[in-house]
């Protein structure tokens, strides 16, 4: 990582701590949510934006996160139990789900994930018994450690600054290492990669795996943000969202996900000033920005830098 | 024994045969050479060999053990390495992270690779050999960025990488310039005579010629002759899958 990028990460880091201690309810509950968005925008950035593997199914592990920590809690268990639960099971159908990418591809392989969203999204409905089906489970507790609790929005926000630290840092680990270079070069030329050495089974396995993992753990920090979850919030909408995040910000690069959740979060709740007008702007800027930044705002960066005649970045986990 | 050894191997697509019953054995240290006119099967043998493709018969043995069918990642753990006839690199990749690439997964476990960071010696082996192909000054440029003779030295330096028991190399000096070819021979030359196997594919008849002590040549999937480069270039059966009658 270079140092400029090391400072703007700084940077956004100390903003993030200090936001909440400025913000009112509203405007900390929009940051609380970007937090969570940039947790699952890093893990699908991971699988589809370094490894290559596009996936349309993002909300559905997302879900095993949300239904853990919210299923747990009614039974009055620790909430991290049910984060790590979430995780595990959401790496584990991450692993299952990553299975069809040996053998598909592209819109393909979107078919594929699409197809389990789906399933997920009714098993969530109909399985009233254990996830309240179309009802939803209301009431899912924030956590608390002994007398420390993080039920106040504030405390809450903390919280999950504190996991998205640890979910960045544990990216950029992941990504800055071997399995980061692998991935890259399975996406960039999968045949080569295997001539080198790449198994792609296991890395495309595991490619899915992670971002699915981190899909869970941000599922369940988004399931006490508001405290109801139902089926409805883990749709393929949701999923196209994540794939809008990674995309706008700039796929494959580590910085993407940190731009498109601010922007997909944060640009609606702007706009919407315009009232009945604000979804055909944001659509038109969504537009637009594909149109004339087809490498996301990331791009828009680099471009800034090569014209102020600096040298390029060429950072070590692109 | 040979260090590979291909023995009746074959390749059907549906009904077309890529390769019909081809055998052949490369010994250790040999510079071996194979011809053949376009589309005579010589890529698609490479590309069983290497586990890029599955053979539909035959067999293929590296040292002895039995590696037909294998997949390309396994082959390339077991020593053989290969560069392509149209380049494949990793293009936003920088130079050194190819080479780099290039030799990471040989060793080492699956887990191994995620903990274990890269050590200074690593880097400096594929300096060393960026070096030796002249390239050093190009580390840190991205693969798309070289220029087509830049790629193809860079594609040879990562077969390199992995120090294989045995290189394929696949057409290395097509489109290449003549400074170019003369660079890439003598690195081909210099590398053989301090014992490295090398199987090449080639259509510069007058570099093979002079490169190569054995050649093979295939001619509609089959192989139909072998010898010294004299020896072949009289036999009449070369003459004809070349010229025709």
């Amino acid at each position: 990582m270079t140092g400029t990028r090391r400072t703007v990460l700084a940077a956004a880091l100390v903003v993030c701590v200090l936001a909440p201690l400025a913000f009112e309810q509203y405007k900390l509950y929009v940051a609380s949510l970007t937090l969570v968005y940039l947790v699952l925008a890093i893990g699908l950035n991971l699988t589809l934006g370094y490894a290559g593997q596009i996936s349309l199914g993002h909300a559905a592990f997302m879900a095993f996160g949300a239904y853990a920590v919210a299923i747990l809690g009614q039974r009055g268990l620790p909430f991290e139990l049910g984060l790590g639960l979430g995780g595990a099971l959401a790496f584990g159908w991450g692993l299952v789900v990553g299975f069809p990418a040996l053998k598909v591809k592209h819109h393909y392989l979107a078919m594929v994930t699409l197809g389990f969203n789906i399933i997920v999204f009714l098993v969530l409905r109909n399985w009233e018994g254990l996830t309240g089906g179309s009802f939803g489970i209301s009431g899912v507790a924030r956590p608390a450690w002994g007398p420390i609790s993080f039920a106040s929005d504030r405390a809450y926000y903390l919280y999950i600054l504190g996991w998205a630290a640890v979910v960045v840092a544990s990216a950029y680990w992941i990504l800055s290492s071997r399995w980061g270079r692998a991935f890259r070069a399975i996406r960039e030329n999968e045949m080569r990669a295997a001539v080198v050495g790449v198994s792609l089974r296991a890395y495309k396995v595991m490619a899915f795996a992670i971002g699915a993992a981190y899909a869970g753990i941000g599922g369940a920090l988004f399931a006490p943000l508001l405290g109801y979850i139902d089926p409805g919030a883990f749709t393929l909408d949701r999923s196209i969202q994540f794939l809008m995040m990674v995309v706008m910000g700039g796929l494959g690069r580590f910085e993407g996900p940190f731009i498109g959740a601010v922007v997909v979060t944060v640009l609606p709740e702007i706009l919407r000033a315009s009232e009945g007008l604000y979804l055909i702007i944001y659509a038109l800027a969504v537009m637009l920005m594909m149109l004339f930044m087809p490498k996301g705002l990331v791009g828009l960066w680099d471009r800034a830098v090569t014209r102020l005649g600096r040298a390029r970045v060429m950072p070590g986990t692109r | 024994m040979p260090l590979l050894e291909i023995q009746d191997l074959t390749k059907h697509f549906f009904r077309f045969s890529a390769l019909r019953m081809v055998s052949l054995g490369v010994e250790p240290g040999e510079l071996l050479g194979i011809i053949g006119p376009n589309g005579s099967g010589k890529t698609t043998l490479f590309h069983c060999v290497t586990g890029v493709l599955r053979p539909s018969g035959g067999q293929v043995r590296f040292k002895g053990e039995d590696i037909t069918g294998l997949t390309a990642d396994k082959v390339y753990r077991r020593g053989i390495a290969r560069t392509f006839q149209l380049i494949q690199i990793f293009p936003e990749m920088t130079v050194l992270e190819n080479m780099l690439m290039a030799a990471q997964e040989r060793t080492g476990t699956l887990l191994g690779r995620l903990c274990r960071r890269e050590k200074a010696e690593e880097t400096d082996r594929a300096m060393r050999r960026l070096e030796f192909l002249g390239i050093a000054s190009l580390k840190d440029t991205p693969g798309s960025n070289l220029s087509y003779g830049q790629q193809k030295l860079l594609d040879f330096g990562m077969a390199l990488m992995p120090e294989p028991e045995v290189i394929l190399l696949d057409e290395p000096l097509a489109g290449v310039n003549p400074t170019m070819i003369t660079n890439l021979v003598g690195h081909i030359l210099e590398l053989n005579g301090r014992g490295q196997t090398f199987v090449v594919i080639e259509h510069n008849m007058e570099v093979v010629m002079s490169l190569c002590r054995r050649i093979i040549v295939l001619s509609e999937g089959e192989r139909i002759a072998e010898g010294t480069p004299a020896e072949v270039a009289d036999n009449p059966l070369v003459l004809d899958a070349y010229f025709g009658r």
